[in-house]
This record gives C-alpha cells, structure tokens and sequence, in this order.
C-alpha cells in the first residue's frame, strides 16, 4: 500500500518536474550550507584541539621571578631563583605526573656537509612525558646520562630530515662546534605549535650536559622554567596552590614577600581557544539553519499551491475509493521526497564544498557522522513538519466540492 | 425483454431528503425520495436542472450524506457509515463515471484505469494487467501508454467506463454518460453499457436526453427534488414520443 502510494507521490512530482527541482533547491541549499558551514567550524575546531594537545594536556610552567636591579626590573624567567631540585621536588607532589626543568638555547648542528641551526632545550627524562611526546624510533636518554652530562640528544623531525636528509639518525653523532652528540632517539612528529613555530625543528639533550657543556650558566643548577603536568585536568587547581606553597617554602619566602616565580596555566588558555572556535562554529550552524527553515517553508508554499492546483485531482481520488489517510500519506510522501532527496543533493554539494575549500585553500574540515546525521534528520523532519499542513488540508477536502473545482 | 423479479435489493432509499445550507437558511433539494433498484436492473435518471437529480446521483455515490432518511446500500446503511467505509464503497462496490470523464491528466490511460486499484492494495503487476484487460474490452488496448488529452472525448469515455469497472463493481452510476458527444459516440457508448448490464451489472444513470433513456429498462423522472414518474421504458417511450424527441 505504502509502495503504491509512494509511486502516486513521485509520478506527481515528475508531472511537475521544474517546481519540483526548485522547491529541492531550497533544501538543497539549506542543507549545503549546514554541512558547510559546520564542516568548516569544526576544522577550525579540531585544528585548535590538534595545537593543544601537541602543546602537552594538564600543563603548569613555573617560571622564576625578575630581577630587580636599582628599580629596573627584567622580566619573568631571569632571576636565578628555580633549580633542578625544585623540579625533583615538584615531582613528589601528589597529583603532579610530570615534572621538567628545562634550558633553552640555540645552537648550530654540523653533520657530514650539512649543517642547521636549530634550538636546543635541555631538559631531563621528564620532559617527554610532560610534552606528551614519544619516540618515533629510539630510546630515551635516562638519569645517568643526566648525572654525568653525557653528550646524548634526541632529535626532533625536522631537524633530523635537514641534517641527515634520508640517513636514519639514531645512532648517529653530530657535532655542535667541536663536540660531538650521539644521536639516541627521534622524536614523533608534533606539527606546529599555537603561535607557528615548529616544534619539530628542535634537539633536546640533557639538562646538566646543556648547562655545563653547552651553553654555561652562571648560577650552576638553577633554570628559568620548569613544566609541570597534572594527573588529571580537574586537580589542577589544587596542584597549582600546592606548587605554590612547596616553592614559598623551599625558597624560604617570608609571609608579606612576594613570590620570586610565578606559575602560570598552559591549559585555560588553550580551553578558551577552543571555546570560541566551538560557539563560532555553533554559530555558523545556527546561520546556516536558517537556510534551512527558509528551504522547509519553500516546501509548504509549494505544497500549498499544490494542493489548491491538484484540488480536482484529490477529488477524483477520493471519488474512486481514496480514503483521507491515503490522500494525506501522497502528499507527505510528496514533501518527504522532495526534503529527503533534496538533503542528499545537499549532503554531496556541502561535503564537496567542503573538500575543495580544503584542496584550495588549506583549511581543515571535520565532516562528522553526526554532522551528517542531524542535517539528515532534520531536512526529514522538515518534510514532515511542513509537508503536513497541506497534506491534511487536501485530505480534508470535501469530495464534491473537490470535484466541482475547475 | 422482461425484468426478472430480484428479491434482494441493491439500492434502498427511503424518506430521503437533501437540504443544503445557504445564508438564508437550509435550501431542500431532495425531498421524501424512495426508490428501490434490485440487482441487475438498468435505470435512467431523467429530470431538468435543478431538479435534484446530480444531487441524488452523490448520493448514490457515496459521496455525499442525505440530511434525513435511510440509503441502504446492499444491506448496509451508509448514513452510518464513517468517511473510511463510504471511500471503502466507492472504491470497491461502486464504479463512477463522471460527466466530465474526470481523467487524470499526466497519467497514461493505463494508470488512470488502474488508479481505483492502487487504493485497494493491489500490486503493481497485477494492477497492469487487469488495467489493460479492461482497455481492451473497451476497445482502447492499444492507447494504454497514451496520455487522455491524445485521444478523442468518446474514446475517453470508454477510459472512464473501463476505470469504473477495473474494480468489477457491481454498481455503475454514470452521470451525463453522453453529455458532451455526438449521436454516433452516445450510441457507442450506450451499447456499451447494455452489454455490461447484460453481464449482471446494475447500473444507473443520469440523463436528459430522452432516446439515450431509452436505452435503459426503467426510467425515474425528477422534478423539484420528487420522483414524479417511475416505470419500465416501453410504458414511457409513447410519452416522450408524444411530447416530442427534440432536445
């Protein structure tokens, strides 16, 4: 019956090829939009997700206070008042994962013919974990290459890619000026980090071998940063007041003084990125959704013409044994056809849109199956919804009256 | 030809009226109708405009609903019917042939034929192939792909005539069969209902013209929503003869 009254629907609609391809337009479009817009927003979204979670999950940089000389201040990071130790220390605390102190410098990389300059941090075990960073091939460097600062590094991606082109590096041993590094592990890839830089182009070699060897520092043991990771996202508060307190205490501040570091979120500001890009792309769906009210009412318009025009043709139904409910499903069925088929139209164009607009220009889109799911749903549901005032109004009709029409 | 004596009735009208509702208040169209049409009998409906005529015909068709009295339609009430059971009856009891063929445009003759089926549940094979049975027992089985507007008024007669019997009803009413047709085409079409009605179908039809009448074995004459005159064709062919065959 149903199939039957399906084929009544669409041989109806090819009677009325043109309308109907135009009353599709509007779903079309409606639909496209959505699927656009929220491809595109939640690219957006998913490359801020992307930057965030190669910056490292849960994070705290404790950095040491300025210096304050004759009331010339210098800025956060340059007073020598962190050490290695308050890291170790750090690391006891409950909640905390991961503790790195970590020096940062730049040196040149000389290997066979090929030489590049990159940044060097100096860091210990830790480090790795803190940044939520593995291995791509290699091991890590461990605490005795730590106590006895070794020259080991790990190298990250581009760098090995600029100094050992198709080599494979571990194993191998470069030279930063005369000294030579034993290269130990390569470092995953990581991508760009939130304000561009590569973080690939790096070499990381341990703290006390970057501080005694390479680039010296006057005040043995102390460095500008240590970063701290979080068990767990929700404890960060509380891992934060006790970061504090441990470093007042180790530091033998008095109740008044103002701390001589400061320790600094990584995490809030990431999330707010993330925020917005998430109500931005929230409301770019809600634009486009407009669209697709405009394609439903487009629907009910047409149906309603249609309905009026076809008023002789339900009345000959109805003469020859259409019941109410049968010449309401045609109808239904009609603006269920034209929505439904007009969102799968629209589903191709949006999802197409959004794959060129990615090859041309770049950006990341995220076409979800709840994406598509809900555009889905919705255009189905715009069919019925506005397909149903008209259909009922042509099923109510009066058979005579119906009949009379010209 | 006599008219064998049916007992089981298939139409039963009795104390029917019909007012319509107009702003100054309800107008009666029918009033105090009885009629009795038995299984098998041809009737002819006659009567001038406004004389109710279309409006009983409706009524017979299950499209409208009398104001007061009963219309039994083979031993059921359709006064007491609700609209699924009226549509029930028109799409499986009754054949209806409209005075303006009422074919659906954009559809071959072969769907148009086969619509009242599609309202009955029957499958898509099965409904094409009683459509072009009856195309063809109507003489069209070789238009069954054409759309109505390609052929002539009689030979979409002959369409709404085979739709009206795809379901094989048992009552056809036909309203103004001939209206609009010459003499040649009425006859046509006049003979076609003969045979059916040869076939055991009761049928029932509305005209004004008097030798297309003829052509049934009963004639009813309106006059203002009343029968006034109900007898067999031979006793009322010398009447109209006597008040002339002009039209």
């Amino acid at each position: 019956m149903l199939i039957g009254m399906f084929h009544e629907a669409w041989s109806a609609m090819g009677a009325n090829r043109m309308r109907s391809l135009l009353t599709m337009l509007g779903m079309v479009i409606g639909v496209g939009a959505v699927v656009l817009m929220m491809a595109i927003g939640q690219g957006a979204q998913y490359a801020v997700e992307e930057s965030i979670n190669a910056m490292g999950s849960n994070l705290f940089i404790v950095l040491s206070g300025g210096t304050n000389t004759g009331g010339v201040r210098s800025g956060s990071g340059n007073a020598p008042s962190l050490t290695a130790a308050d890291a170790d220390a750090i690391r006891e605390l409950p909640g905390v994962a991961a503790a790195s102190p970590s020096q940062q410098g730049s040196a040149q990389l000389v290997h066979g013919a090929l030489n590049w300059n990159t940044s060097v941090i100096g860091a210990v075990p830790d480090y790795l974990e803190v940044r939520s960073w593995p291995l791509a091939s290699g091991d890590p460097f461990t605490a005795s290459d730590l106590r006895s600062a070794t020259r080991v590094a790990l190298i990250g991606q581009t760098a090995a890619e600029n100094l050992f082109a198709d080599e494979v590096p571990v194993g191998k041993t470069l030279r930063i000026g005369q000294a030579p590094y034993q290269i130990l592990g390569v470092l995953a890839r990581k991508g760009q980090s939130l304000d561009g830089r590569d973080q690939d182009d790096v070499l990381i070699v341990p703290l006390t071998t970057a501080q005694r060897k390479l680039f010296g520092t006057p005040f043995q043991g102390s460095v500008r940063s240590i970063m701290v990771k979080a068990e767990r996202p929700e404890i960060m508060p509380q891992v934060e007041i006790a970061i504090n307190d441990l470093l007042r205490q180790r530091h033998r501040m008095r109740e008044a003084q103002e701390n001589d570091f400061s320790v600094r979120n990584l995490t809030a500001v990431a999330d707010s990125a993330a925020e917005t890009t998430r109500v931005m792309s929230l409301l770019l769906g809600a634009i486009a959704s407009v669209s697709l009210l405009v394609g439903g009412i487009g629907i009910m318009n047409i149906m309603l013409v249609s309905v009026t025009e076809r008023t002789r043709e339900i009345g000959i139904r109805m003469a020859i044994g259409a019941r109410e409910r049968d010449v309401l499903t045609q109808f239904l069925l009609e603006a269920i056809i034209i929505s439904v088929v007009g969102c799968l139209i629209g589903l191709a164009l949006g999802v197409g849109g959004a794959a060129l607009i990615n090859i041309l220009t770049d950006t990341p889109v995220v076409i979800s199956g709840s994406t598509v799911l809900v555009a889905f749903s919705v255009a189905a549901a715009t069919g019925v919804f506005f397909g149903f005032y008209p259909a009922r109004k042509a099923a109510r009709l009066d058979p005579i009256e119906a009949l009379r029409y010209q | 030809m006599t008219i064998l004596p049916i007992p089981a009735p298939v139409i039963e009208i009795l104390g029917l009226y019909k007012d319509y509702q107009t702003p100054v208040g309800p107008f009666p169209v029918l009033k105090e109708v009885n009629l009795i049409i038995h299984a098998g009998e041809f009737v002819a409906i006659m009567g001038p405009s406004g004389s109710g005529k279309s409006t009983f015909m409706n009524i017979l068709g299950c499209l409208d609903r009398p104001t007061s009295g009963a219309y039994v339609l083979e031993g059921q009430d359709v006064a007491q019917m609700d609209k699924d059971a009226t549509a029930r009856l028109r799409g499986q009891a009754l054949g209806f042939v409209f005075q303006g063929f009422n074919l659906l445009p954009r559809m071959s003759l072969e769907d148009n034929v086969a619509l009242p089926l599609v309202y009955c549940g029957i499958p898509k094979e099965e409904r094409r192939r009683h459509a072009r049975t009856l195309l063809a027992k109507v003489g069209l089985e070789d238009y069954a792909a054409s759309l109505p507007n390609r052929i002539s008024g009689g030979q979409q007669h002959r369409v709404a005539i085979a739709r009206a019997l795809v379901n094989t009803p048992r009552l056809i009413l036909a309203d103004e069969p001939t209206g609009n047709l010459d003499s040649h085409t009425s006859e046509e079409i006049m003979q076609l209902f003969s045979a059916l009605n040869r076939e055991g179908i009761t049928i029932v039809l509305v005209t004004h013209e008097p030798d297309i009448a003829l052509h049934a074995e009963r004639q009813v004459r309106f006059l203002d929503g009343r029968i006034v005159h109900d007898a067999p064709t031979h006793a009322s062919t010398h009447h109209f003869a006597a008040s002339g065959t002009v039209c």
